[in-house]
């Protein structure tokens, strides 16, 4: 039964990715993403990282996927243009993409990791703020200089160009 | 049984070399950035899987929370780009952003 439902969530991964990569309007291509992240915040309750789920889901559905679908309001003429777009061409795209593709799954099956059979823990939340505020302290501040930076860097290219 | 660490990496190859995809065959810079976004999933999900499955106590999913850091403030930053670019050009389209290559 979890075997199922975990082959299902691999599944409404890659599917809705494909559908991301390959979908010709852009507001479907950013919609069957949101799925995309919704499947892979699935596959890490699986692994059990539940924090980390829901980091996925707030993040990236409530922040991310919000701005790209701003993004393609503010940059479509919307009843001129309509939102499709001319595709390059496919061969030169797959012919990188595949060839990575199969390099990385000879790797995956060809190396001996050196597994072992944890059972893991039940809740990770404690844990892991333990490890970011002890361990990885000096990553997590310069991870907020970062955030400040790419905020005061966005609004300061968003800036209409009058206003100088 | 398929709850080993084989389905997650395969997982992940998958939406890496689909990202890969995204970034060469879509022109609409927002298509490619959502490329972009594929890759650093593949990534943090292959950061989560080797963390549950080896010997290393939560140090994986640390990691993968400094990667959805870091894929919000790239998220925001390019954006803004795709939003000035639009302003200039009045399109989005990669191949038109060409001002600095004669």
């Amino acid at each position: 039964m979890t075997d199922i439902i975990l082959l299902i969530f691999g599944l409404i991964t890659v599917v809705s990715a494909a559908l991301a990569v390959f979908h010709p309007h852009i507001v479907y291509a950013a919609f069957s993403l949101m799925l995309t992240f919704f499947g892979v915040a699935g596959l890490y309750v699986f692994l059990q990282a539940d924090f980390v789920a829901g980091v996925q889901v707030l993040i990236y559905v409530g922040g991310i996927l919000i701005l790209f679908l701003f993004a393609i309001m503010l940059s479509h003429k919307l009843f001129g243009s309509p939102l499709r777009d001319l595709q390059k061409k496919l061969i030169p795209a797959l012919g990188l993409s595949l060839p990575i593709f199969f390099i990385i799954a000879y790797v995956i099956f060809s190396t001996n990791w050196n597994l072992v059979s944890q059972t893991g823990q039940n809740e990770t939340v404690s844990s892991l703020g333990h490890l970011i505020l002890d361990q990885y302290i000096l990553p997590f501040e310069l991870a907020s200089i970062l955030l400040l930076g790419a905020l005061i860097g966005a609004v300061y290219l968003v800036r209409s160009s009058d206003d100088k | 049984m398929i709850n080993n660490l084989y389905f997650f990496l395969t997982i992940s190859a998958l939406l890496f070399s689909l990202g890969i995809t995204a970034i060469f065959y879509r022109k609409n810079i927002i298509a490619i950035l959502i490329g972009v976004e594929l890759v650093l999933n593949a990534a943090s999900l292959n950061f989560v899987a080797f963390s549950r499955f080896t010997q290393s106590h939560l140090h994986g999913q640390v990691f993968a929370l400094f990667i959805i850091i870091i894929a919000a403030a790239e998220a925001a930053v390019a954006l803004a780009i795709v939003l000035r670019l639009f302003q200039t050009k009045e399109t989005i389209d990669v191949e038109e952003a060409n001002a600095l290559r004669n």
